[in-house]
């Protein structure tokens, strides 16, 4: 007890500080109103001055950089294009934990619209149904939150991108052989759901059977040895398919050596300039992507059109989005972005990201 | 076990002279006990899938083994002296993306240029733990954390969201991790060369031979005269430098470099040094020890793999195993202490 | 008196003598609070509204309750590094009993005695074989870690009902808590009474200052710090029920990162990594300013990527502001000891016991 007392002046400060953070919150206002210091667009165009908040699953990434950034063509130079203020925000580690609270620091910022790529589909919901609640549309991008999002951009619909790989692996190897896939994490719902359509399309080609599907958890290193330890396993292995740009250069790295090159085929998706090396030697014949900063623009146009007032979602409904041309409102509030391309040594140089 | 532990009884040899020999043996001992675990661990796998132990898949191991062995060389060193650092992965990170930029075909700098760039980049974080654990008295575990955060996030400020990809490099960067000699890569028998010699440097000159008093007891250390400072000063300067040395092998190694390598590089890295031997708390251990730790990890890494172990089971293992191995030592460190002891009652010293 | 408790009593000197330091880093903190919300309120006018503290408190109430058991770890003079682990091994528990249709109730109890068990099994290794506290929790770390996956692989479960996912969404009545802060308080004032009156709380501390003293004044310290990392994980196992419900999601995944997290926030609190020093006022102020920090970052435009670097420059702060003193002094030897011959420096990595 003597001992508690002692310690009553540091408890004091305490409790001073505390009371004071407390009456200082409750005097202020409550929550902020999303701003709305825009001027109003020509009919059918989005306001200017709008505040966007593009939020990827994690800063610092390659893939999203391209997506979002001015300098690329994506969401950032779409917002500057209409006129409105665009911010990139997010976490460094990609988990939920680490991206909520950018969203809520976004939504708190005053926030007119947020474009989102979920690192989780269903640990964000609280938090973008919230924001949703308060008229702040949601858009999500390459990663969805299904049910917690006014509009999600697909960058090409999942059965596309899931049987295009197969088909693309199929013709290298004259239908036939064992073949395996080096994902990204195992709960990844982007890689989980093409891998499904993958081997659905796979019934197609009785000869050709999946014989394992390994998780590189998208980082180098572990790519690489969940790569070798397929190769281990399986000595008839003829092809891999890895739908994650950080699992396909992992297995490029691996079969690009002497021993491999040209024995076991790969595929998958990957950026042009990260593959340029790997086509021109012969490892990589042909792999797909979209472009993701078209994806990123995308988003953005829609975002601004939402928050504008000038789209409303519902499945038919189309809108312009500036140089992209336009777009149509799909099933479950989905819009998609188009095919998916395939590169190969005869386009590849074409491209620049 | 105790048969091994007795020496020889020479007439007249002074005691030091043959606690000496058995410390030595205690240390052949324990790496014995690694190695010994490591061929169980290899002939239980090949028995199971004999492409385990194909020329390919050994390569495999050795190179991914290497660099958490220059890792482990540059944690030992630290950890003899009482100290720990947990700011490796992040130097990696740093220096595998620096010195990746360099190599690249924009710069194009010539391949010892580079390793030169990432020592140094090693070398300067080293460097500032170092001056901030001696210098400012703080503690290693503290100063080690805030720089992993430090380094970690200037890591991402400089990477931004780039990263840089084999296409961009010239050639000869990518291969320094693929070439071989006889089978064997060039870069397995460089590391061990390098280990050997961290090695012989620890246990013969004084310098080393300080740092295992350091650890052992500091205060008895400091009353022999043994400039402290100055010790666990280099000690952190190497194991700095090294960390930069193997972010320079990472990045020719995996091609990709991001913002981030080397993640939570710095908890595998600790697991291996104790699993080779290096007691936590300083004073004993040897880096052939913690490379073998290091080299233990890795190959049961690449077993659950190819044995096609469920990905769902791997962490849990090596988290076992982490653990077993702490125990068998702790157990093969209390036999040595009993019988120490009971020398000593019999000699009456 | 007992002659133990004689022993561990000291007296009226050794309190005074161990709250005069507590209370200087205290009062710091108290500053480093108060700078950091006046940054706050001047960089966004948001800062100091209840939603954002709202917020605040959700996206830190976790980490908070797993830093109470944590000091007194380390006070104690060990370290736990698997409370996050812990932590994912309970959301994935969660997730796997519900959606094996367990009752709720059942759930939570299994949950707080596997997290029991978690921290029997680290105390375990730690007293009565004798293993180091780091490197033990450094195996568990992974083996639990491991457990999870095994348990959840790479399902997700997000179907909680709603009862219990408003924790992540809706105040305690009456007031602007979320759950996880007013949980935290709590547990704070009952840490903070066994910490600072009990007999046990000044054995912590005794063992800290000095194991062999403790042992040879016939403290249990087995039995103690058993106790201790018994508490850290079914705070670990709580702190996990209550992201998971946060997020609604339980996966694999949950928690990891969170331990060196938990451990930078204890050792801004002015708890020293050689133990016998620190207090729970002082992990309080630390919840503040650390969460206080990360979230008016987020409200500026500052760069998020320099985060990190921001919360490590805090950490090195908050240890080298009280030896600015003793540095200098070093700083002034080394030079002259450069210049001229002079006796070696004192030892480095002995644990300190002065102020």
């Amino acid at each position: 007890m003597r001992a508690l007392l002692r310690r009553a002046p540091l408890a004091a400060s305490t409790l001073v500080v505390a009371s004071a953070v407390a009456v200082a919150a409750c005097s202020s206002s409550g929550s902020s109103s999303p701003s709305s210091s825009s001027s109003p667009g020509s009919g059918g165009s989005a306001k200017t001055g709008l505040k966007v908040f593009v939020i990827p699953k994690n800063l610092g990434n390659p893939y999203f950089t391209v997506a979002d950034s001015k300098a690329s063509g994506g969401a950032l130079a779409a917002l500057s294009a209409l006129g409105d203020t665009g911010t990139e925000t997010s976490g460094s580690a990609a988990t939920s934990a680490s991206q909520i609270p950018a969203i809520q620091a976004a939504v708190t910022k005053g926030a007119n619209a947020l474009v989102v790529s979920a690192t989780d589909p269903t640990a964000l919901c609280p938090t973008l149904n919230a924001a949703i609640k308060r008229k702040i549309p949601v858009v999500t991008y390459d990663s969805d939150a299904p049910g917690c999002r006014s509009l999600f951009i697909n960058q090409a619909s999942t059965s596309a991108i899931g049987t295009s790989e197969v088909d693309v692996l199929a013709k290298e190897l004259n239908d036939t052989g064992q073949i395996a896939i080096v994902s990204a994490a195992a709960s990844a719902t982007n890689q989980n759901a093409w891998i499904g359509y993958m081997k659905t399309e796979l019934k197609k080609y009785p000869k050709m059977s999946l014989v394992s599907t390994v998780y590189g958890n998208d980082d180098p290193a572990t790519a690489t040895q969940v790569t070798q330890g397929l190769l281990q396993q399986y000595p008839n292995l003829k092809g891999i398919i890895s739908p994650t740009t950080v699992g396909i250069l992992a297995a490029a790295g691996v079969l690009g050596t002497a021993k491999y090159r040209g024995k076991v085929l790969l595929t998958g998706l990957g950026t042009p300039n990260s593959m340029k090396k790997y086509v021109s030697d012969g490892t990589v014949k042909a792999f797909e992507l979209w472009n993701p900063a078209n994806l990123g623009y995308l988003a953005a146009y829609a975002a601004a059109d939402l928050a504008s007032g000038t789209l409303k979602v519902t499945p038919g409904a189309t809108f312009t989005a500036g140089k992209l041309g336009s777009f149509t409102i799909g099933a479950d509030s989905t819009v998609l972005l188009g095919p998916p391309t395939v590169f190969t040594s005869a386009n590849i140089s074409n491209f620049n990201f | 076990m105790t048969a091994t532990l007795a020496p020889r009884r020479e007439p007249g040899s002074p005691a030091p002279a043959s606690s000496r020999r058995l410390a030595d043996r205690v240390f052949r001992i324990r790496e014995f006990g690694i190695v010994a675990v490591l061929v169980v661990f290899v002939a239980v796998t090949a028995s199971i899938q004999s492409r385990f132990l194909s020329s390919t898949n050994i390569q495999f191991i050795l190179v991914d083994a290497t660099i958490f062995a220059l890792l482990a060389l540059g944690e030992t060193i630290v950890v003899i002296s009482r100290n720990v650092d947990l700011s490796v992965g992040s130097v990696l990170g740093l220096s595998a993306f620096l010195t990746a930029r360099l190599a690249s075909s924009t710069h194009g700098l010539p391949l010892p240029v580079v390793f030169l760039a990432g020592i140094g980049i090693g070398l300067l974080c080293g460097v500032v733990n170092g001056l901030m654990v001696t210098l400012g008295r703080v503690p290693s575990l503290v100063v080690t954390l805030a720089t992993l955060y430090i380094i970690r996030g200037a890591d991402v400020l400089i990477v931004g969201g780039g990263q840089v990809v084999p296409s961009s490099y010239y050639p000869s960067f990518l291969t320094i991790s693929k070439a071989t000699v006889g089978g064997i890569p060039d870069l397995a028998i460089v590391v061990a060369v390098v280990i050997a010699g961290g090695a012989y440097w620890l246990r013969t000159y004084r310098s080393g031979r300080e740092l295992y008093a350091i650890g052992s007891n500091p205060d008895a250390a400091r009353l022999a005269g043994i400039p402290m400072g100055r010790r666990v000063f280099t000690a952190f300067a190497l194991s700095g430098a090294i960390a930069g040395v193997a972010g320079v092998l990472w990045a020719s190694r995996y091609g990709t470099v991001d913002s981030t390598a080397g993640g939570s590089y710095e908890l595998q890295v600790v697991a291996a040094v104790v699993v080779g031997g290096v007691a936590i708390f300083g004073g004993s251990g040897s880096v052939v020890g913690a490379a073998i730790g290091a080299l233990l990890l890795q190959t049961i890494n690449s077993a659950l793999y190819v044995l096609g172990v469920s990905p769902n089971w791997d962490q849990a293992i090596a988290g076992f195993l982490l653990i077993l191995a702490i125990v068998l030592d702790r157990l093969i460190s209390l036999r040595l202490t009993a019988s120490l002891r009971r020398r000593s009652a019999r000699r009456g010293t | 008196m007992e002659p133990s408790q004689a022993a561990v009593d000291p007296g009226h000197v050794s309190v005074r003598a161990r709250l005069r330091p507590a209370l200087r880093w205290e009062s710091g903190l108290v500053v480093v609070v108060v700078a950091i919300a006046i940054f706050g309120s001047a960089v966004s006018p948001q800062f100091l509204t209840a939603n954002n503290f709202f917020n605040l408190g959700l996206n830190t109430g976790e980490i908070a309750i797993m830093a109470l058991p944590m000091a007194l770890i380390i006070i104690s003079g060990e370290i736990d590094l698997s409370v996050e682990s812990t932590l994912g091994m309970s959301s994935a528990l969660l997730g796997v009993l519900w959606a094996d249709h367990w009752p709720m109730l059942a759930i939570f109890v299994v949950i707080l005695v596997t997290g029991a068990a978690a921290g029997a099994l680290n105390g375990f290794l730690v007293t009565r074989v004798g293993l180091p506290s780091l490197a033990v929790t450094i195996g568990t770390l992974a083996l639990y870690r491991g457990i999870a996956l095994i348990l959840l692989g790479p399902r997700t479960v997000s179907n909680f009902p709603a009862t219990y996912t408003n924790v992540g969404l809706t105040a305690i009545p009456h007031t602007d808590l979320p759950y996880s802060a007013g949980i935290f308080i709590v547990l704070a004032i009952i840490f903070a009474i066994v910490l600072h009156a009990t007999p046990f709380g000044r054995s912590v501390y005794a063992m800290g200052d000095n194991a062999e003293a403790a042992l040879f004044a016939g403290l249990r310290v087995k039995r103690v710090k058993t106790t201790l990392f018994i508490v850290s994980g079914m705070a670990s196992a709580l702190a996990g029920v209550l992201f998971t419900f946060r997020l609604n999601t339980a996966v694999q995944n949950n928690g990891v990162g969170l331990s060196l997290d938990v451990v930078a926030i204890v050792l801004l609190a002015g708890v020293s990594i050689f133990g016998g020093k620190g207090s729970i006022g002082g992990v309080f102020l630390a919840v503040l300013a650390f969460a206080g920090l990360q979230n008016a970052l987020l409200l500026t435009n500052f760069n998020q990527e320099a985060t990190g670097v921001v919360t490590g420059i805090l950490l090195l702060v908050s240890v080298f502001v009280p030896n600015v003193a003793m540095f200098v002094r070093s700083v002034r030897r080394a030079a002259t000891r450069m210049t001229r011959r002079m006796p070696p420096e004192p030892a480095l990595s002995m644990p300190r016991k002065d102020t």
